[in-house]
């Protein structure tokens, strides 16, 4: 029995284009992705939480985690861009004006260092 | 001397201009003058991912539109993040008409873009449109007996549309470099991400990162990395102070190509965390040691 797409998995869809019911559990993107030390979740389990229409995966640490490196997306053999997906995730929160992440949260001392490709890549991704 | 148009990008004029100001005197021996294209603005640093935001690529095309503008169909740029977010937004509208005409409308500022710009990082520039026969023929102190492990990260390999090289077994620094004497030393972690953005937000997990990285380059025998992003530069460079196992130089491929042309004054190793000196003046390729200088 085929079972309905939730409201989560057709906005997934939607935002990232990608087509999740093809992913079969491989798990060759949570072994490819370097950042899975720092991640509640593996990149597969988000995946699978997302085909569950389990909206708690709208919380979960692991799209904050990732760092679009594509890792996974060039290597998924059902050509799933999981780096899309994780963006997709980090928008529905973003879009609720929901911030990652604020300036203020720099310690100035190291904000001077900092490379503004460092920053205002972390701000595109993290701020909504 | 011919011209080309460059885009530096936000980095590569502060806490990366020993990329740029290599790279700049590496290309004038090679007979090419950076012409830094006019009124650029940020590249918009990451591509967007999601397919209803075309927000994320007004951007970078506004920058290929006043290239196009200016007449030029060739943009070079020496920061990877930059080539990656020139390069995809490229490819998107060059495939989807309906996403290039809602920028141009939305840029009604701008003269339209048609999509004939085409983005080079500058070592494909070197590997495609210089050569490396070229190259070697202006090596002025072969670098010898330096064993360098050249680091690819991401976003010139990722994903494959915008690839410069092949995704799982790039060779392209390799090559370079080799083409100037390095002994090039192949890694295990050569494409694997540095940490990135979150350098800012997790400098814990960056410093983790460069940790495996420079551990997986000294099991192999390298001396030292060569990169060509000012972000890796600064993750895999700066970040060392937080590991108390450092004192792995971490140099942009185009300063080793300078200090092999003669060009050592176009570097500020002092921007460099890791003094890469001491290193060169014991394989003897810094000042005037050989006799050439």
């Amino acid at each position: 029995m085929e079972l309905a797409d939730s409201e989560l998995l057709i906005r997934i869809t939607e935002l990232s284009g990608e087509n999740l019911r093809s992913c079969y559990q491989c798990g060759k993107c949570s072994a490819s992705c370097p950042m899975t030390d720092f991640m509640d979740l593996f990149p597969r389990d988000v995946i699978k939480q997302i085909l569950e229409g389990k909206e708690q995966v709208l919380l979960s640490e692991t799209p904050w985690v990732c760092a679009s490196c594509f890792s996974c997306t060039v290597r998924c053999p059902n050509e799933i861009d999981i780096a899309g997906v994780m963006e997709a995730v980090r928008q529905i929160r973003l879009r609720e004006k929901y911030d990652r992440f604020h300036p203020s949260r720099i310690p100035l001392d190291e904000l001077e260092g900092l490379p503004q490709i460092a920053l205002i890549g972390c701000f595109r991704k993290m701020t909504g | 001397m011919k011209s080309i148009t460059y885009f530096p990008g936000c980095t590569h004029h502060t806490n990366g201009r020993n990329m740029e100001s290599s790279g700049k005197a590496v290309l004038e021996t090679l007979g090419y003058q950076l012409e830094e294209m006019p009124e650029w603005i940020c590249c918009g640093t990451v591509f967007g991912l999601s397919e209803d935001d075309l927000f994320h690529q007004v951007a970078p095309i506004r920058n290929l539109a006043r290239v196009e503008n200016a007449g030029d169909d060739k943009l070079v740029t020496m920061c990877a993040m930059c080539y990656n977010t020139l390069g995809r937004a490229n490819l998107l509208v060059r495939k989807d008409k309906v996403a290039l005409e809602a920028l141009n409308r939305f840029m009604d500022d701008e003269p339209d873009y048609h999509g004939v710009v085409d983005v080079f990082h500058l070592s494909q520039f070197l590997r495609d449109e210089v050569g490396f026969e070229k190259i070697s023929s202006k090596v002025r102190r072969p670098l010898k007996g330096l064993k360098v492990m050249p680091y690819y990260g991401c976003l010139l390999l990722r994903p494959e549309e915008v690839s410069i090289d092949s995704m799982e077994d790039p060779t392209i620094i390799c090559d370079i470099l080799e083409a100037v004497g390095v002994q090039s030393i192949k890694g295990s972690y050569i494409s694997q991400c540095c940490g990135s953005y979150h350098t800012v937000d997790k400098k814990e997990a960056v410093a983790r990162r460069a940790f495996e990285i420079i551990s997986s380059a000294r099991k192999k025998g390298a001396e030292m990395i060569a990169l060509a992003c000012p972000l890796c530069e600064f993750n895999l460079d700066d970040r060392q102070r937080l590991l108390s196992d450092n004192g792995m130089p971490v140099l942009y491929f185009t300063e080793l190509l300078a200090l092999a042309f003669g060009l050592e004054d176009s570097c500020d190793f002092d921007e460099h965390y890791v003094d890469p000196r001491p290193l060169l003046r014991e394989k003897g390729l810094l000042g005037g040691s050989n006799g050439q200088e």
